[in-house]
Parts: structure tokens; sequence; C-alpha cells
């Protein structure tokens, strides 16, 4: 196994503060891994401008590759190209669907800045219904927004497409 | 370019602490949560433009900050940093547009001053993700995902608001009247503004100002509201002359630092 498929394996321990089943590798914001002389390079890249959970989850990179010895570990931000829902791994979209978080659905069907425009059917992570309604466009941390299943009843969250 | 980058910080960082004051105050829950997500890209937004505002003034220290008599500012030993940016200079040394200063009113006042800026931001950030200089593009490409909810949600509720209850449009036509005077200053350039879009950083704003006026009278025309005619408008923001609310609200959110410097936790 060459060393920046171990650095990227080792990254798989990192998880998302706010969404802890996702990965940062599942979450797609993992930009470039570079091996140095002991050390790592990780290039990162923010999913929202304001999303609070970038520098912990810098922080946590950091103490998880020193932990399996790397050092030092240096971490760059990128801004450009900006973060999407489309390098969310598959994986990482069947773990969010397992958590009860509905996964993004694909950037073509939504994303349109129309005032009244609705994603087109977002599933109901526990009943599977396609029958649901948006309650709000912005939910609990940045990247998701509010739904309700009009079938089970349930509230639940929309990782949004970004 | 240290000044335009200031100026789109401090755009940024102003109307992003507004908005935040709603935070445990919103008309109910849900949009509780969305101003405060709101201001939330808004101060993200912020911090990327002052990082590189930062760097920039490293680089050239004595030229670009002669503008600023804070003496906290002055007194900071080492390469200054976003923090130092935000915090450290009083309200004349700020060049954000005064719209975005004043205070945060009633729901309809703040959604209108919302929808206003961010379909400025939009139309500013379309245009710059494509600027000569790649720091700002960067910034804007990523802003740009984030001002187009922001345009969204805010023209939804202007529409909402403007055709909804004879009290919700009654309150629509009062905060569109308040808040009028100071929308002219956005499409007026300041020198900063003057020199980038010579340099080929960034169109004029002057620029902006029709598809401005198209967009927000085909939102207005949903909500069965006037755009009212053009007048005459506040100005000086951006060279530093404020309203008297910049001072309280600065009052407010620099208390920590000044009081405590360098305070962290």
């Amino acid at each position: 196994m060459s060393t920046e498929s171990t650095i990227w394996k080792v990254l798989e321990e990192v998880k998302d503060p706010e969404v802890p089943v996702l990965s940062v590798v599942d979450l797609g914001i993992i930009r470039d891994v570079k091996q140095t002389e002991n050390g790592a390079e990780i290039t990162i890249t923010p999913t929202y401008s304001g999303c609070p959970a970038m520098d912990v989850i810098a922080m946590q990179i950091r103490m998880v590759l020193a932990g399996h010895g790397y050092a030092p570990v240096t971490i760059r931000t990128v801004l450009s190209p900006a973060w999407t829902t489309e390098w969310m791994t598959e994986t990482g979209k069947e773990k969010l669907l397992a958590y009860g978080i509905a996964p993004p659905n694909p950037k073509q069907q939504v994303c349109t800045p129309d005032f009244f425009q609705q994603e087109e059917a977002v599933q109901c992570p526990h009943c599977r219904s396609f029958h649901t309604r948006r309650i709000s466009e912005f939910g609990s941390t940045a990247c998701k927004a509010l739904y309700q299943c009009e079938d089970c009843k349930e509230p639940f969250d929309y990782f949004k497409c970004h | 370019m240290f000044h335009l980058t200031l100026h789109l910080a401090d755009d940024a960082l102003i109307i992003g602490h507004r908005n935040s004051e709603w935070t445990g105050h919103g008309p109910n829950l849900e949009q509780d949560i969305a101003i405060s997500n709101i201001a939330l890209d808004q101060i993200g937004q912020a911090r990327n433009f002052y990082q590189y505002a930062a760097e920039l003034c490293n680089n050239n220290r004595e030229a670009y900050t002669k503008f600023i008599s804070s003496p906290a500012f002055h007194q900071v030993s080492g390469p200054i940093d976003e923090d130092d940016l935000a915090y450290l200079r009083d309200a004349m040394e700020f060049r954000n547009h005064l719209l975005a200063e004043l205070k945060k009113g009633d729901w309809a006042v703040t959604i209108t001053r919302q929808f206003f800026i961010s379909l400025y931001q939009q139309l500013l950030y379309t245009d710059l993700q494509y600027s000569a200089d790649k720091r700002l593009a960067a910034i804007a490409e990523k802003s740009l995902k984030e001002v187009n909810y922001h345009v969204r949600w805010s023209g939804e509720w202007v529409i909402r608001l403007g055709d909804g209850t004879e009290e919700s449009h009654r309150r629509m036509e009062t905060a569109i009247d308040q808040l009028w005077p100071y929308v002219g200053e956005l499409f007026v350039p300041a020198d900063f503004q003057l020199e980038a879009a010579a340099s080929g950083l960034l169109k004029n704003p002057e620029y902006y100002r029709q598809p401005w006026l198209e967009k927000t009278g085909a939102a207005f025309e949903q909500a069965g509201l006037m755009l009212p005619a053009p007048n005459w408008y506040q100005k000086g923001g951006k060279q530093g002359i404020h309203t008297e609310h910049l001072g309280h609200l600065l009052a407010e959110m620099q208390y920590l630092q000044r009081s405590h410097p360098g305070a962290q936790w």
C-alpha cells in the first residue's frame, strides 16, 4: 500500500463533529494528501464559509495523524473549486440515510435560485416515501434543510444539495 | 486591493452581526434558525475576506494602515490577523455600506434589507469569481453558492409579506420607505472601486444598478409592492462616514477584545 493511501485510510477515522456518521473523506472535503519526510500535508476545503465544524475538523486531523506518528502535519485550506455535495461518497450517502438524514439529491435536479422552487422528491429516510414537504430551507446546521414526511409524519433533516 | 478587500469584509461582517441579533429572538423557530444560518454564512465570508486583507496588509503595513487611527490597532505586535481588523478598528475606519449597519428593525426591515444586499452580492460575486485576482475570485465563488440561498429565502419573504395580510403589507411599505435612501450608495463607486475597475479586478458598481432594479422590480411585482422612484440618497459608508448605529454595534461586538486583548475561549 502506498504511503498516501495509508494517510487516506487514517483520515477515515476523522468524523464530522456535527454529523458523526460521516468521515471527512465521505464528506468530500479532503482535496489532496501528500506524504512529506516524516509528516503529512493535507488540503481541505470548507463545506460552507461559516461552518464552525471546520476548525474542529482541522484539529482532529492533526491529532489523528499525530497519533499515527506523522509529524509535522500541515493543513492547507483552499476555497476554489468550491465544495459541492457531488463530492460526497456513495458510502457517505448510505451512512446518512441509515442515520436518519436524507442524503443530498443529485445536483441536476435542484440548486436554482428561483423563488418558491421546491426540490424534487426528497425521500423520507424513515419510511422511504417521496411524499414529503420542506418546512424550512435552513436546518440545524448550515448544510441541512428541515423536511416533514406527509405519510409517516416524521420530521427529518435533508442534507441539502449544494 | 487592500481597501476593496476590507470593504467586502466589512459589508459581510456588519450585516452578519446585525442578523445575528435575531438569534433567539426570531418570529418563529424555523426563521430564527434561518436568519442565524445566514448570519453564520456572512461572518464566514467576512473571515475569508479579512484573512486575505490581513495578508495584504502585512506586506505593506505602513502604507495600508495610515488611515487607521485606533491606538489599539497600532499596538498589535507582530503580524496583524483577521481579528485585529474586525475588533480593533473604530467606526470611521470601517468601509461597509450604510445599508448594512442600520438597526435590524422589525422582521419586514430585516427581510427587505437582506433582499437588497443579497441581490447586490449575488450580482457582484457572479462577476468577482472571474476576477484577475485569484484569491478574491475563490472567495466569491464560494460565497456565491451561499448568497443564492439568501436571495431565494429573502425574496420569498418579500413576496409572502408584501402579498400577505394588510399589516404585513403596510410594514413592508414602511420598511422600503425607510431603507430606500440607503440603496443608492450600493451603485456609486468609491475611489477604491474605481481603481479596482481600472485595473480589471471588478466592474464599476454603477454597472449593477439596472440589473438590480430589474430583479427587485420583478419580486416587488409578485409581492404587490411599488418600486420607489429614484431619489436622493445617503452616502459616506465607503469613505468611513457612518450613521450613529455603527458605533453602537461596534461597542457591543468589540467589547471583549478591547477589554481583554487577545482573549480566547
